[in-house]
C-alpha cells in the first residue's frame, strides 16, 4: 500500500507560464523542479501534454455536515473536490448545528483532516444561527484550533446594515473578511428566478438585480467607512460587476467572486421548469454572463469559486417553486472554467491558477494553499489534460448528490491527477480510495 | 395532441380546431339527452392544489357529459405543507389508471413537469399553474367572443381584426397570460391596462399595447374589454393605495361603461368583486358575457378533453 511517503516525478509537464518542467515530490513538498530528473524510488507520470497547476482552492462549498450527511458529508465532498481538481475548499457556515462556535469549526475541521483529500477549511458564521440578529463569537472561531478568517451567513444575507458594519469593524482584530450573500431580502420575497421578461412570461416570481447591487453598495460603502475587509460571494449581475469596479477603483477593500455556473449558463435553461436549474443567486441573462466574463477578464472579480450545493434527488424531482435552491459544482469547475473564459480567449492558464487558486488562498488567509509550484512550497499540484473533451455524466460525480446542471453536457478538458500536500488523491483521472490515502494526515495548523 | 399545457405554443390551426370542437360540443348541450358516449370507461382525476369550486365543477361537467368517470382528488394547500409531493401524487393517479389529469396548482410549471417528468403517462390539462398560465379559461373566451362576433358562422374564423382590452392585474394573472398568447394568435389586437406596478417589469415579446390610463383604453373604443379580477392580498401589499384609489382608476364603473360602445363586450372570468373592477350596472348589463363564458366553458373543456383523451393521443 502506498502513503505519504510515496515520492511521485512527474515527467515534462507544462506550467500555466508554458514552460516544461519535471516536477518531485517528496515529503509533502515539491523537493526539486527542472528537466530530466532522476526518477530512483520515484513513481513517474508522464505529463506530457498534460498542464501542471497549483492545486485549486474553493472559497465557497457546501459540504452539508454536520445536520444534512444525506445530501453531502465531509468525506464525500472532499472527495467530489479531489476529482474537480481541488486541494482545498472553505466549508460554508450553514450547517446543523450552524458553524457558529468554536466547537462546530474545530469537528468540521477534524473531520476534513480525518478524510484526508483536501484541506477543509471552516468558515464561520457571522450571526448566530444565521439568524441575523446577534454577533456569533467570531473571536472564539478566529483562534479556535480551525483559525477561521472568513465569516459569512450565506444562504442568507447580513441584511441589517448596522450589524453588517459591526461585523465588518470587529474582524479586523484577526485580519478576518466577511463575505456576503448579498440579497435584499424584501425585494426577493418568495424569489424564484431571475426578474425580466422571462420570468414574466412563466410566471415566476422576479429575483431583480437590484436587489444584489443594492447591497453590494451599500456593503463597499460601509466597508470604506469603517476600514475593513469585505468579500461579495457570487456576483451574477452586470449592475454588481460596475458597482465593484467602482469600489475597487476608489481603494475600498473588496474582493468578489463568480460561481461557474454564472460564467457559463443563462435564464433560458429554466423555460422548461426543469429545478436542476434552479439556483440562487438565480440564473441571469447574457448580458449578465459577458459582464461576469470581461469582469474576470479584467479582475473586478478576483475569483470562481463553486457554490457546491448538494441537495437529494426529492429536493429537485418537483415543481419548480417546491425545490431546492443549489448546484453540485465541483467536479466540473475546471472544465466549466476552460468553456467559458479559456476557450473564449478571456483568460490564460496563469489567470486561471489565480482565480482558483492564489487569491481564494490569499482571501482566505491559507497560507499553506494557493502557493507557486515552486521548490519547498507544500506539494498541492493538479494535472489537468486541456486537450479532452467529455459528455459530463453521472460517472464523474463523486460527491453524494447528483443535482449537476451539466449532466449530457459536453465540457472541455479532464483532471488526471491530483496531489494534496504530496499524496496522490487522483491518479489517471480516477479517486483514489479512502485507505490508499495512507491514514491521517497531520493537522495543517500548529 | 397529447396536452393542453399553454396557449403560447397552440398553433392558430390547432387553436380553431378546438373552438368547433367546442361548437359541436355546445350543440350537444341544446339537446334532450345532454350527453356523448366518447370517453366511456376513461377516468379523469380532477387534481385540485388549489380552491377552485368553479373550475373544477365546469371540468366535471365537460367530463360527465363525455361519460368519462370523474374521481375529484383536492389536495388543498401545497404539496409540500401536504407532506406528500407531486412525483408521488402523480404515481398515485397513474397506478389507480387515470387516463386524463386536470391539474390546478399554485406552482407556475407544474403541469409541464408533470407532464414531461415521466411519472405519469395521461393526458395532462392545466386547469391553472401559478402565475402562468390558464388555457381553457383563455379558449372559452375566445370563444365567447368569436360566437358573439359570428353567432351560427363562428365555424372556421380566427378573430382578426377584433381589438381587446384587458384590465387589472396583469402581473398575478394567468388568465391575463393566456389571452394574451391565445388571442394574438387568432389574429386580435390586445392592448393591456393596469397600475404600472400590477405590469410585469419586464414585457419584451408581450404582442401587447400598454398603457396606464383606462380612460384613454376606453375612449379608444374596444370591440372587447375584459376586467380582472382583483385578490385581496393585494390589496395590502403596496400595489395601490386602498380599493378606492384603485376603483377610481382602474374600475369598469358605470360612467365608464356608458362610454364604451353600444357593441361593445364585457367579459369578466369570475368570480367579479362588483364595485371594484366592475360595475353591477356593467357587470349585469346585455353586453356582459359573464355567465355565457361559464356556459362555454363547459364546451370548451369538453373540446379540450375529447381532443386529448379520444383516439390514440400520441398523434400530433
Amino acid at each position: 500500500m502506498e502513503n505519504t511517503a510515496t515520492r511521485y516525478l512527474i515527467r515534462n509537464a507544462r506550467l500555466a507560464d508554458g514552460t516544461r518542467t519535471d516536477l518531485l515530490l517528496a515529503d509533502g513538498r515539491i523537493q526539486e523542479l527542472g528537466t530530466a530528473l532522476s526518477h530512483a524510488g520515484a513513481t513517474v507520470i508522464d505529463a506530457d501534454g498534460l498542464l501542471a497547476l497549483r492545486g485549486l482552492v474553493d472559497l465557497h462549498t457546501h459540504l452539508r455536515e454536520p445536520g444534512y450527511e444525506q445530501s453531502e458529508t465531509i468525506l464525500t465532498g472532499s472527495q467530489a473536490a479531489a476529482i474537480g481538481g481541488f486541494t482545498s475548499v472553505f466549508a460554508m457556515a450553514n450547517t446543523s448545528p450552524v458553524q457558529d462556535t468554536a466547537g462546530v469549526v474545530e469537528q468540521v475541521l477534524a473531520l476534513g483532516e480525518r478524510a484526508g483529500y483536501v484541506t477543509v477549511q471552516p468558515i464561520g458564521a457571522v450571526t448566530l444561527g444565521l439568524a441575523g440578529e446577534r454577533l456569533a463569537e467570531l473571536g472564539a472561531m478566529a483562534t479556535s484550533r480551525a483559525r477561521v478568517r472568513v465569516f459569512s451567513d450565506d444562504g442568507f444575507c447580513v441584511s441589517d446594515p448596522l450589524l453588517m458594519r459591526r461585523a465588518l469593524e470587529y474582524v479586523k482584530a484577526f485580519d478576518g473578511v466577511i463575505a456576503q450573500h448579498s440579497q435584499e431580502p424584501r425585494l426577493t420575497e418568495k424569489a424564484q428566478m431571475n426578474e425580466g421578461a422571462l420570468s414574466s412570461e412563466l410566471g415566476l416570481a422576479g429575483w431583480p438585480a437590484v436587489a444584489e447591487e443594492s447591497i453590494i453598495a451599500r456593503d463597499v460603502l460601509l466597508a470604506e467607512h469603517v476600514g475593513s475587509r469585505l468579500h461579495v460571494c457570487h456576483v451574477s449581475t452586470a449592475g454588481a460587476v460596475d458597482v465593484i469596479r467602482w469600489a475597487k477603483a476608489r481603494g475600498i477593500n473588496v474582493t468578489a467572486e463568480a460561481t461557474p455556473h454564472h460564467l457559463l449558463l443563462t435564464e433560458d435553461l429554466v423555460r422548461g421548469y426543469d429545478a436542476r436549474y434552479k439556483v440562487n443567486p438565480p440564473l441571469r441573462r447574457r448580458e449578465d454572463v459577458d459582464a461576469l466574463r470581461a469582469g474576470l477578464a479584467d479582475g473586478t472579480i478576483d475569483i470562481v469559486a463553486t457554490d457546491h450545493a448538494p441537495h437529494p434527488v426529492e429536493s429537485k424531482d418537483c415543481e419548480w417553486d417546491a425545490a431546492a435552491n443549489g448546484m453540485v459544482g465541483l467536479e466540473s469547475a475546471l472544465s466549466v472554467v476552460q468553456a467559458s473564459v479559456v476557450d473564449t480567449g478571456l483568460l490564460d492558464w496563469r489567470d486561471v491558477s489565480r482565480v482558483l487558486s492564489a487569491a481564494p488562498a490569499r482571501i482566505g488567509r491559507l497560507a499553506s494553499q494557493g502557493r507557486p509550484l515552486e521548490v519547498g512550497a507544500p506539494a498541492n499540484v493538479t494535472l489537468y489534460d486541456p486537450a479532452a473533451s467529455r459528455e459530463f455524466g453521472r460517472d464523474d460525480l463523486a460527491g453524494k448528490s447528483t443535482n449537476s446542471p451539466y449532466l449530457a453536457m459536453t465540457l472541455p478538458g479532464r483532471v488526471v491527477a491530483v496531489f494534496h500536500r504530496g499524496t496522490a488523491t487522483v491518479l489517471d483521472g480516477v479517486l483514489r480510495a479512502p485507505a490508499e490515502l495512507g491514514g491521517r494526515e497531520e493537522p495543517q495548523h500548529g | 395532441m397529447k396536452h393542453l399545457l399553454s396557449t403560447k405554443d397552440l398553433s392558430r390551426d390547432d387553436a380553431i380546431t378546438l373552438l368547433d370542437i367546442a361548437e359541436d360540443m355546445a350543440d350537444v348541450s341544446t339537446r334532450e339527452v345532454r350527453k356523448l358516449p366518447t370517453l366511456r370507461g376513461k377516468t379523469v382525476v380532477n387534481l385540485f392544489f388549489e380552491d377552485s369550486t368553479r373550475t373544477r365543477i365546469s371540468f366535471e361537467a365537460a367530463a360527465k357529459r363525455l361519460s368519462a368517470d370523474v374521481i375529484n382528488f383536492s389536495a388543498k394547500g401545497s404539496s409540500v405543507s401536504k407532506g406528500e409531493s407531486l412525483k408521488d401524487t402523480a404515481q398515485t393517479l397513474a397506478a389507480i389508471g387515470a387516463d386524463g389529469v386536470v391539474i390546478r396548482h399554485p406552482a407556475s410549471g407544474a403541469p409541464q413537469v408533470l407532464a414531461t417528468s415521466g411519472w405519469i403517462d395521461a393526458g395532462i390539462i392545466n386547469a391553472g399553474d401559478g402565475t402562468h398560465e390558464h388555457p381553457t379559461q383563455a379558449l372559452l373566451d375566445a370563444f365567447t367572443i368569436r360566437r358573439r362576433l359570428h353567432k351560427a358562422a363562428s365555424r372556421g374564423k380566427g378573430l382578426d381584426g377584433v381589438t381587446v382590452t384587458i384590465v387589472g392585474d396583469v402581473l398575478h394573472s394567468r388568465v391575463a397570460r393566456s389571452n394574451l398568447w391565445l388571442l394574438t394568435t387568432l389574429g386580435a389586437e390586445v392592448t393591456m391596462v393596469a397600475p404600472p406596478t400590477l405590469f410585469p417589469m419586464d414585457m419584451t415579446g408581450w404582442p401587447a399595447a400598454v398603457s396606464f390610463d383606462l380612460d384613454d383604453a376606453i375612449d379608444a373604443g374596444p370591440d372587447v374589454i375584459m376586467m380582472l379580477r382583483i385578490q385581496q392580498e393585494r390589496m395590502n401589499a403596496a400595489f395601490f393605495p386602498n380599493s378606492r384609489e384603485y376603483s377610481r382608476r382602474w374600475g369598469l364603473d358605470d360612467e365608464r361603461f356608458a362610454r364604451l360602445a353600444p357593441t361593445s363586450i364585457v367579459m369578466h372570468p369570475g368570480p367579479m368583486n362588483r364595485g371594484l373592477e366592475i360595475s353591477s350596472a356593467a357587470a349585469d348589463s346585455a353586453a356582459s358575457t359573464v355567465l355565457e363564458q361559464v356556459a362555454n366553458g363547459v364546451s370548451i373543456r369538453m373540446a379540450a378533453l375529447y381532443l386529448l383523451m379520444s383516439g390514440d393521443r400520441e398523434e400530433s
